[in-house]
């Protein structure tokens, strides 16, 4: 019936492009194995391995928050299939992160770690923001879902705040050049904002409206 | 005029065997030792004439390890002749690809791998340096000069960053009182401020207010005549590349890096203690004397320990040293100074 709905992708499709984003999210990893091999890592390979791990965890995450948007500007839904498997990856290369961190950087000194945690708002916030991730990435599968119903939605809303300390952690982390976290938190609230700004017109139209949002009414037909 | 004399290099005595081995720099530097060496009888008339010339303009100081000579600038250009001296003995050097590939430069881009890139079509010569404030007479100095202002010394030296990670870097330079005892500053002079260069045509990093440019740094005047502060003219050998601060930049090993002003045209002598780039960046985080001091930690970064450049993906963490190890020649200057507060 829509204009939009001749868009969506069969099934077989979205099986290979689930396959394709799968591939996709390897590269950064297998480009950090590469180039490690290649002894590629600049001078500083462990921070290069954390900022790297760091960067692309943030940027997942990102691409992760974009699915809900587009079904609510664009009213397309067949995307939000790709939301676990994004969300996966963020988390994976999240344990990458704090995996170099610990080990490649602290080798295990958890005296040293703790202290650098508890010292350093900019490390707190990241590490808060990892543990964070730990409970949705557990209660990622189909059974936890079913098993949380209600209370997994609220569970997830977990990834708001997950974006904002990743951002703030990213922003403690330069010293005087803000331009790319500033760019992120530019993204989170664009991201954010069309989120509120479709719930706040979904709570209006529940009053006596004749128009529903243009959004659910997509939704509801594909 | 290009006059080559005999290098004072002594391989076995600073740097490690396998270091040596791997250093084509090294084996073609002992080379024309050898060579000059070969034609020893030639190249001290030679130098005797290098005196004559420059003593009759006057500005020669004695020189005990013979004339240093620095050709027109260009890339891998060997300076010839300097001292070796017994600084860093045992430290193991930082690769020259790491001391030339990251680089916290922010004139040339606040990226680490920027600067080795961006600053190609700089160009540090001609370059003239003034010296103002609290000095007898205000005046400048040719880069050409401040090379003979004194030997040309090698300086191996740790260089610690703010960020917690450091080098070693063979440094080539020359004591930074030799050029202050030139400039002469009155009774006054009780900083010294060094200000690089403002240029956004040759360092487009300028375009971006990342910091106020140009680049300002300080040091107190017994900081600046400390022996081991120095004015560093070149690394490894060869002139410094533009990258690390080309032609002329401050190294004070027991600070912090960001201490090291590079590309510095004017030395100014002042009563106050002038107000530096970080400082006016982030007061809280950056202090004026910035000595390395692992008691003292950073908003930011540990300082109690660091990551030394070289050793690998497994290579763990040092600790920091006070004074990034140079408590014995520093340690006095800051007697009765409270270092959490004036960090």
């Amino acid at each position: 019936m829509s204009k939009f709905s001749i868009a969506t992708p069969s099934k077989k499709q979205i099986l290979w492009i689930k396959v394709c984003v799968f591939l996709a999210c390897l590269i950064p990893f297998l480009r950090l194995f590469y180039l490690g091999l290649q002894e590629n890592l600049s001078a500083n390979p462990i921070e290069f391995i954390e900022r790297s791990t760091g960067f692309w965890a943030l940027f997942i995450l990102m691409a992760t928050l974009c699915l809900t948007p587009i079904r609510l500007l664009t009213g397309r839904v067949w995307q939000i299939q790709l939301r676990r498997m994004l969300g996966l990856f963020m988390f994976f290369y999240a344990c990458l992160h704090i995996t170099s961190y610990v080990w490649l950087d602290f080798s295990f000194d958890w005296l040293e770690i703790t202290k650098d945690i508890s010292k350093h708002p900019r490390i707190l916030v990241g590490f808060a923001a990892f543990v964070l991730t730990v409970p949705l990435a557990i209660t990622s599968n189909n059974a936890m879902m079913k098993l949380l119903r209600q209370r997994w939605k609220t569970l997830h809303q977990l990834v708001y705040l997950i974006a904002i300390l990743g951002v703030v952690h990213f922003w403690w982390l330069v010293k005087k050049d803000i331009r790319e976290p500033l760019l992120y938190a530019c993204v989170l609230a664009v991201l954010l904002g069309i989120r509120i700004y479709y719930k706040k017109r979904s709570k209006h139209s529940i009053a006596p409206s004749t128009k529903p949002p243009l959004a659910k009414t997509l939704v509801k037909n594909t | 005029m290009i006059i080559q004399t005999k290098s004072d290099i002594i391989p076995s005595e600073i740097t490690p065997k396998e270091v040596f081995n791997n250093r084509r720099d090294f084996i073609q530097q002992a080379g024309l030792g050898l060579i000059a060496g070969a034609t020893g009888l030639i190249s001290q008339s030679l130098n005797a004439a290098t005196l004559t010339a420059a003593e009759s303009t006057g500005k020669l100081a004695v020189r005990s390890n013979g004339s240093t000579i620095i050709k027109p600038y260009g890339p891998h250009q060997k300076i010839v002749g300097y001292a070796k001296t017994s600084y860093g003995a045992g430290e193991k050097l930082s690769a020259y690809d790491d001391i030339t590939t990251y680089n916290n430069y922010y004139e040339f881009g606040t990226d680490k791998s920027e600067p080795a890139i961006n600053s190609k079509l700089f160009k540090p010569q001609p370059w003239t340096v003034s010296i103002e404030g609290e000095v007898k007479k205000n005046k400048t100095i040719s880069i050409e000069d401040i090379y003979k202002l004194a030997p040309l010394e090698e300086r191996i030296y740790r260089m610690r960053c703010v960020e917690g990670w450091s080098m070693v870097i063979p440094w080539i330079g020359l004591p930074l009182a030799q050029l202050i005892k030139w400039a002469e500053p009155n009774a006054n002079a009780k900083y010294v401020e060094f200000i690089s260069l403002a240029d956004t045509q040759q360092m487009p990093g300028q375009n971006i207010q990342v910091l106020d440019w140009p680049y300002r740094e300080g040091l107190r005047m017994d900081e600046a005549m400390n022996p081991l502060s120095i004015m560093a003219v070149g690394l490894y050998g060869e002139q410094l590349p533009n990258q690390n601060g080309a032609p002329m930049r401050l190294v004070t090993p027991w600070k912090y890096g960001f201490k090291g002003a590079k590309a510095i045209v004017k030395i100014r002598f002042t009563e106050k203690m002038p107000l530096t780039s970080w400082m006016k960046a982030g007061p809280s985080e950056y202090g004026f004397y910035a000595n390395v001091n692992p008691q003292v930690d950073h908003p930011r970064w540990t300082q109690a320990s660091e990551k030394r450049i070289g050793a690998g993906l497994f290579g763990g963490r040092i600790k920091t040293q006070m004074f990034n190890g140079y408590t014995e020649q520093v340690g006095q200057m800051y007697a009765g100074l409270d270092l959490h507060k004036n960090f």
